[in-house]
């Protein structure tokens, strides 16, 4: 574990948290395999956060859903397990173009120690060679957020078809139009064959084993990490793919990682570079100077907090962190300027006081708290953009700036007198 | 177990924070896991509010639960009282802790909080959001007032007494909170009517009441239920244990608020109001009865919405604006009786659902030519290619727009008729363009920009892919669709463009029923004539 002798100690917190539970990953994960569908096993509460979650993308009939537990089913008068091979007949009936069936567990099912990962199995055997069933929990007692794609795909894992040969996987969901500019980058520098996980089609998993070599495109993914590991891949060590710098260190570990010449990436990503901190420039002088406080949420705020520093000229105040993986965020760590503060769990009223204590220009913050904070005079940027958003590589890290610099902006355009 | 893709409502502690939030010195302790706080964000994002609902939630964890999760439930009661200094303190748990049976609210009652502690109860795997939010306020109230219960055999307070007392009538607006259709607005338009006719408001709850109004609430002549979902059941225990009458007129609409208007000065044995007053104070019976309405007669207008909303817009669809309605529905169980009734009274069956697949197939099966409903059917109709207004909750954010824009009361009446109007083709616009549609110059495609959200093309086009590989199996798959023969395609190409869908939608149910492989031109006028009849 690399140290850190720069940074002062961690806060560390564990008061009331105001962050999503793992369930709101399925929000973009059912975009990414549009053959897969996300059944969470759950109450009525699990529906509406979902729902709330996605907002105004109700459209159509959508690919997740929730079998809802009724009091029949926690008295133990109807057996869950048949309870739910009939809602999973019907929905399969009604949705057959589905592949992938994820079966999501959530508080209550967990609580309630409803086994899914058996009735996966079941399930599974079942429709064998029509639909693959997958069980992983996204409940808020053990994931926040973005950790509900960790687990997702740390159960995908064993399901991998096992091979030795070399290649490079990309970990962790891309906006489509983002991936495939990386996979022409690649191509450029001559590494290849590139996967994902997750896959754009749920039965098109890729392969594993100890030729692979592991490129992480988000900081979140702890468990699929080691589950990958477990099964020979490597995880190349690097800073997460967001702005110029972080983007250009990222395709540098994975070219240094398969023996391409510094001179090739130079030739591929100079013109990307140069091209990517012109277009920062503009935004470099809005942001400059002005102070950032990160609220817990998403588990992109010390990535995001090296970006907007190094690269926009923002101070920063605080940077929390729903849990920190020193492992992970190594190199994130190395490239914080000496003395950032960070935080890790929460304690949303104490972190409250401090964020109106030290005035901060901009605070990134979930959807409930955000209101609250411009109403109190403080502008805020809501981190759920931020996983809808496409904001990874050279290409987008303007627009990644622009996120922060429009509340910014926003306030110099108003005027009422 | 039950499959649900949207919900109309949230769970029961959803309402229980309607309440709280609605309200000032009131706080919530919520014993739930940290997911849950995403119920923060429909009131800062939906309602735009400026500061965090007043709910203090434990956001226990796995690791907790091997341990004291009790403790952590007094540590967060202990802190919100500390922190927020509430004049009542509301403590519940959330679906997740009912299992894990902490009993938040007996370990409250005995930390010796000094604040009114009302425990709640909320059955979150058989109930829902506005029984949530019905049920907190009953409870709160009760909790506080229960001091003041007169004893069994007291004479009940007549309605009258303020003659007696020499000052004005009183009234209790009870229902409106947040999340509720407009409500902020029916308040402003109601204290405004009520005032005119020299009645005053003794007490708004839960909107922007206090715990210490909530004490006020015996001292009404007469309460009106406003929002028989929310405040339904307080207002039978103030019956019951105080004696005050309830009024259930919802005045939405000309002809409910003139009976509300009626029924009140009755109870009160004011002296009744002009007849004339609609007419005077509301543009509806004017606008409806003039000429450019004309062309209002017999649309077709599906309705789905909470029972308060869907019963008000049944009764100004058919009798104030001269709407066929096709269909009638709600998912409010708890009013399902006073729906079905509305219904009947229409010569239709209620759809009573909270699937909104189920809704969406009656709302396509009834060919409306108007949708009346909730979010989830602006999101049904736009799929069918049906112009819609919002007319309940559940709500997005453009739902509470920044004017002034009631729903009930002459003003209410006014805005109805604006936004149902809106998505329908004026009279004058529809005649136009039926006069110059033969004219070269005449684009198929054009559409009046009040109807927005119909499809540029007149057959409803079906959502490709999903919907349609979904839906087939739904009504049978088994008949197939009548083929369109090149002279029914014709004929069908001069039918105004507006009314083709339907027309469309019309004859092939019809060849279908008849069991009819092709549709001829013949067939076309058959389903006409059929349809006409
Ligand atoms: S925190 Fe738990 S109960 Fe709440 S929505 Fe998430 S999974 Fe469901
Ligand atoms: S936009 Fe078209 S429909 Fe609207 S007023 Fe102008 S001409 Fe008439």
């Amino acid at each position: 574990m690399a140290a850190t002798p720069t940074l002062p100690p961690l806060i560390k917190e564990s008061g009331q948290r105001e962050v999503f539970c793992g369930l709101t990953s399925i929000v973009w994960l059912h975009r990414r395999m549009p053959d897969a569908f996300f059944l969470v096993v759950g109450s009525r509460t699990c529906a509406h956060l979902i729902q709330s979650a996605a907002g105004v993308m109700i459209f159509a009939e959508p690919r997740f859903g929730t079998a809802i537990l009724g009091e029949r089913d926690l008295a133990g008068l109807a057996d869950a397990n048949d309870e739910l091979d009939r809602v999973v007949g019907d929905l399969l009936g009604r949705r057959p173009e589905i592949r992938t069936l994820f079966l999501v567990g959530s508080c209550p099912s967990e609580v309630i120690k409803l086994d899914l990962a058996k009735a996966a199995e079941r399930l599974s055997q079942r429709m064998v060679g029509r639909v693959r069933v997958v069980n992983y929990s996204g409940s808020g007692i053990e994931t926040t957020f973005t950790q509900g794609e960790d687990a997702a795909l740390t159960a995908l894992v064993p399901m991998l078809p096992a091979s030795d040969a070399p290649q490079l996987l990309l970990v962790g969901t891309l906006a489509d139009g983002v991936e495939e500019r990386f996979l022409t980058l690649f191509e450029r520098l001559g590494i290849g064959p590139v996967r994902s996980l997750p896959p754009r089609q749920s039965t098109e998993l890729p392969p594993v084993g100890p030729g692979t070599r592991l490129l992480l495109a988000q900081p979140f993914l702890s468990d699929t990490v080691r589950a990958l590991e477990r099964r020979g891949a490597r995880r190349i060590a690097s800073p997460y793919p967001l702005g110029v710098e972080g983007s250009l260190a990222w395709m540098a570990a994975a070219a240094a990682a398969f023996d391409i010449d510094p001179i090739q990436l130079a030739l591929v990503m100079d013109p990307l570079v140069e091209r990517g901190r012109r277009a920062l420039e503009p935004l470099r002088r809005q942001l400059e100077g002005k102070r950032l406080f990160l609220l817990p949420d998403s588990q992109l705020e010390i990535p995001l907090a090296r970006f907007l520093h190094r690269e926009c000229g923002m101070e920063l105040v605080e940077v929390g962190t729903p849990y920190l993986d020193r492992q992970l965020m190594t190199e994130e760590l190395a490239l914080l300027p000496p003395g950032t503060q960070l935080s890790e769990g929460q304690d949303v009223e104490r972190q409250l006081e401090r964020v109106r204590a030290s005035r901060p220009d901009l605070v990134v913050c979930g959807l409930g708290l955000a209101n609250p904070l411009e109403a109190e005079g403080i502008a805020t940027k809501w981190s759920i953009e931020l996983v809808f958003s496409p904001i990874h590589g050279c290409d987008q890290a303007a627009d990644l700036a622009e996120l922060f610099a429009r509340p910014l902006h926003r306030r110099e355009l108003l005027q009422w007198n | 177990m039950e499959l649900t893709l949207w919900t109309y409502e949230g769970p029961p502690h959803v309402g229980a924070m309607r309440i709280a939030a609605s309200m000032e010195g009131v706080h919530y302790v919520l014993h739930a896991p940290q997911g849950d706080t995403y119920a923060d964000l429909l009131f800062t994002m939906i309602e735009r509010r400026g500061r965090r609902p007043p709910v203090t939630y434990t956001t226990f964890q796995a690791r907790d639960l091997g341990g004291d999760t009790a403790e952590l439930v007094k540590r967060s009661i202990q802190q919100a009282v500390d922190r927020f200094q509430p004049e009542a303190l509301l403590v519940g748990e959330s679906c997740t802790a009912e299992l894990i049976q902490d009993q938040p609210g007996s370990l409250a009652a005995g930390m010796g909080l000094g604040v009114p502690v009302v425990s709640l109860e909320l059955p979150a795997y058989s109930k829902k959001e506005n029984w949530g939010a019905a049920e907190t306020l009953y409870q709160l109230c009760r909790g506080l007032l229960k001091e003041q219960v007169p004893l069994p055999g007291r004479p009940k307070p007549d309605p009258t007494r303020w003659r007696a007392e020499g000052r004005r009538p009183r009234v209790n607006l009870l229902g409106p909170s947040l999340l509720g259709f407009r409500c902020r607005d029916d308040v402003k338009e109601l204290r405004g009517l009520l005032g005119d006719h020299g009645i005053e408001v003794n007490v708004v709850a839960p909107l922007g009441a206090a715990p210490a109004d909530l004490l006020r609430l015996p001292a009404a002549d007469v309460n009106l239920c406003l929002y028989p979902e929310v405040a339904g059941p307080l207002c039978s225990w103030l019956e019951r244990s105080f004696g005050t009458p309830v009024l259930r007129a919802v005045p939405i609409g000309i002809g409910a608020t003139t009976e509300f208007l009626r029924d009140l000065h009755a109870l009160l044995d004011l002296e009744a109001p002009a007849s004339l007053e609609a007419d005077q104070r509301s543009r509806l019976p004017w606008y409806s009865r003039s000429v450019d309405s004309t062309y209002l007669t017999g649309k077709r207008v599906f309705i789905f919405a909470d029972a308060t909303h869907a019963i008000a817009a049944a009764r100004i669809a058919s009798r104030e604006l001269g709407f066929k309605v096709v269909g009638l529905g709600t998912y409010s169980r708890e009013l399902a009786r006073e729906v079905r009734a509305a219904a009947q009274e229409l010569g239709l069956e209620a759809l009573i659902s909270d699937d909104y697949l189920a809704v969406e197939k009656a709302m396509g099966e009834a060919a409306p030519e108007l949708v009346l409903g909730t979010q989830m059917e602006r999101h049904s109709a736009k799929r069918l290619g049906l112009p819609c207004a919002v007319i309940s909750a559940p709500l997005h954010v453009q739902d509470v727009p920044a004017r002034y824009a009631p729903q009930m009361g002459w003003e209410g009446a006014n805005v109805i008729f604006d936004t149902w109007v809106h998505p329908l083709m004026m009279g004058l616009e529809e005649h136009l363009i039926g006069m110059f549609k033969e004219d070269f110059e005449f684009v198929e495609g054009h559409r009046s920009h009040l109807a927005e959200g119909a499809p540029a093309r007149s057959a409803p086009t079906p959502e490709p892919a999903l919907a349609t590989a979904t839906l087939a199996p739904l009504d049978g798959g088994a008949k197939a669709a009548p083929v369109w023969s090149t002279d029914g395609e014709a004929a069908l190409g001069k039918i105004p463009f507006f009314v083709r869908g339907k027309v469309r939608k019309n004859t092939e149910t019809f060849a279908r029923d008849q069991g009819l492989a092709a549709i001829t031109e013949e067939v076309l006028y058959d389903a006409k004539a059929h349809y006409s009849r």
